[in-house]
């Protein structure tokens, strides 16, 4: 259903279009002030921007759609699991949202083409960066991806599962920040809540990828809430199908 | 033992919250048997169905399909059912072929049988030649409760449950989705609810009317006919006095008595006989009653009654046993 529907496609070019943009305006300043950071890193840098809107956009049909005209009565009469119901529409979903992704390469492999002499550096292709920050995408995906899904297994409005999922995006990708911030401006916190803020930490996590950093903590942080909101999407389709 | 049946369902019960659907069905059907689900809105055709389909679980009791109990195996239950929900939800951007591969497909349908049962689905339908690459969301009513029934049909189970097959249908329609359904007889077992009656009586071998959650009656339409609204009964147009005809009648050993009489026009009425006798009755009544100097017979018919008549009377019942039921329950 994700691949014939226009609200896909809908996504996918205003997705392309303002990462078009960020690129180009990243360049841009690159340009006027040259900075020490890659623009690679800081294209990256701003991957909370497109996740607020299309992972919604994604996932707010998935199941929430299905339950409002009624196919998911049909689909639940034939003998598929719940657990394949639920994990197909994950990875129908996550899929689609790593290809938008991967698509972006386009955009310094067109900067490369058309301006051969700035790419001499080799700044905008590096592999590292580009690697570590694709592996963080890949890994923090599975988390927003399952946000939605989730958000869109418990209501059969459409809307309301794309605003539950918008706000708890909001909350996980900025919540820690913030806490993070409040923790600065009071500076009493205990170790133990440090350790816990800086685990919640998504931002964090993408300064260690693309610095080439790979720990373990994040990708048991992002696999272990996903594992847990999939599990309950799936019980809640169990009971109120 | 005889043959398993194919459905049992024994003191079925769902309660949604403080209101209660269904109270302790009970019922049975036989493999290759159609049967007719009828009700009034909010009756809990369409609870006992979703229950049987294993989409909804039941509050206490429990059904068996194909000799498989629903509570206990319902992975195994979905295999032998074909389901059409009510209002026949479909995703309006597929194309039928499309649509029905798919479903094929989630029900295990072996991949190199797929698309010939497919085929064979949309055959059956009559939807291979005229709507096969056409979008679900531009085909009419008629076509798309089509595409539901094939839906159903596709990996051959045992069972196919339909809710409401023919809601928002017109006539043409109706008469051709009861052909489809006459073609399944005794390769399927159907389930259909609805609640109009014609309909029922002229696809179902056996109906079960509900009411209020309850089984009210089951049978053919004859038993129905024969425990709801027994004796034979004859619709007549006669000039005259009521009286004259029934004097006539006791005189000739009928035993009749008249329940209706509707004046007509230039002095004629309608009546309606229900006579008790055996044999032969229209010759008797004719023989009766066609030369008379008191009044003159101008048409007579039998008249046998519908499943609405029959329909009314046994909710009708329904209603009065459990408005007596309570009472005594306080007295």
């Amino acid at each position: 259903m994700l691949f014939i529907s226009p609200s896909t496609y809908i996504a996918a070019v205003l997705f392309l279009c303002l990462m078009g943009f960020l690129y180009w305006a990243i360049l841009r300043g690159m340009v006027n002030t040259p900075s020490e950071i890659l623009p690679t890193v800081q294209f990256f840098s701003v991957f909370w921007i497109p996740v607020f809107f299309v992972v919604p956009l994604l996932t707010m049909r998935s199941i929430a759609g299905e339950r409002s005209i009624g196919t998911l009565d049909t689909l639940m009469t034939t003998p598929t699991s719940r657990v394949a119901v639920i994990l197909s529409k994950f990875a129908g979903a996550y899929l689609f949202y790593m290809l938008l992704w991967v698509l972006t390469i386009g955009f310094p492999l067109l900067t490369e083409k058309l301006y051969p002499h700035a790419a001499e550096s080799g700044a905008l292709l590096e592999l590292a960066p580009l690697a570590g920050s694709f592996l963080f995408l890949a890994t923090s995906g599975l988390l927003f991806i399952s946000i939605g899904i989730f958000a869109s297994s418990v209501t059969r409005s459409q809307l309301v599962a794309g605003m539950l999922t918008f706000t708890t995006l909001f909350v996980v990708i900025v919540g820690g920040q913030q806490i993070s911030n409040l923790a600065d401006a009071n500076g009493d916190l205990a170790s133990w809540m440090v350790a816990t803020v800086n685990y919640l930490q998504i931002f964090e996590h993408l300064d260690d990828f693309s610095r080439g950093v790979i720990d373990t903590r994040p990708f048991f942080y992002y696999a272990s809430t996903s594992f847990l909101l999939l599990g309950l999407s799936t019980l809640v389709i169990e009971a109120k199908a | 033992m005889e043959i398993t049946p194919s459905i049992h369902v024994k003191d079925l019960t769902r309660q949604y919250g403080a209101l209660t659907a269904i109270h302790k069905v009970n019922f049975s059907v036989n493999p290759g048997e159609v049967v007719g689900f009828l009700g009034p809105n909010g009756a809990g055709k369409s609870t006992t169905m979703r229950i049987l389909s294993g989409i909804m679980s039941a509050t206490s009791g429990s059904a068996w399909v194909g000799g498989i109990c629903v509570a206990q195996n319902p992975h195994e239950v979905k295999r032998k059912i074909g389901y059409m929900p009510e209002n026949n939800p479909l995703p309006d951007d597929m194309r039928v072929v499309e649509y029905l591969r798919f479903r094929a497909r989630l029900k295990e349908v072996p991949g190199r049988k797929l698309r010939a049962s497919v085929q064979e689905a949309m055959e059956i339908c009559d939807l291979a030649r005229t709507a096969r690459r056409k979008i679900i969301g531009t085909l009419s009513k008629g076509f798309r409760q089509r595409v539901g029934i094939a839906d159903a049909l596709l990996g051959n189970p045992e069972v196919i449950i339909m809710d409401e097959p023919t809601i928002g249908l017109d006539p043409h329609q109706i008469q051709g989705i009861r052909k489809l359904i006459d073609n399944l007889r005794g390769k399927h077992t159907v389930i259909l609810s609805s609640h109009i009656l014609p309909e029922i009586e002229r696809s179902c071998d056996r109906v079960i009317i509900i009411n209020r959650g309850r089984i009210v009656a089951t049978g053919s339409s004859a038993e129905l006919r024969e425990e709801f609204l027994p004796g034979n009964r004859f619709s007549l147009i006669v000039e005259g006095s009521d009286t004259d005809v029934a004097i006539c009648l006791a005189q000739r050993g009928l035993e009749a008595s008249i329940l209706e009489s509707t004046p007509l026009a230039d002095n004629r009425s309608q009546l309606i006989l229900r006579v008790e006798n055996e044999g032969d009755l229209g010759s008797q009544l004719i023989q009766a009653l066609g030369k008379h100097k008191d009044f003159t017979l101008h048409s007579i018919a039998p008249r046998v009654p519908n499943l609405e008549e029959i329909f009314l009377a046994a909710t009708k019942r329904s209603w009065e046993e459990t408005i007596e039921t309570k009472p005594k329950i306080t007295a």
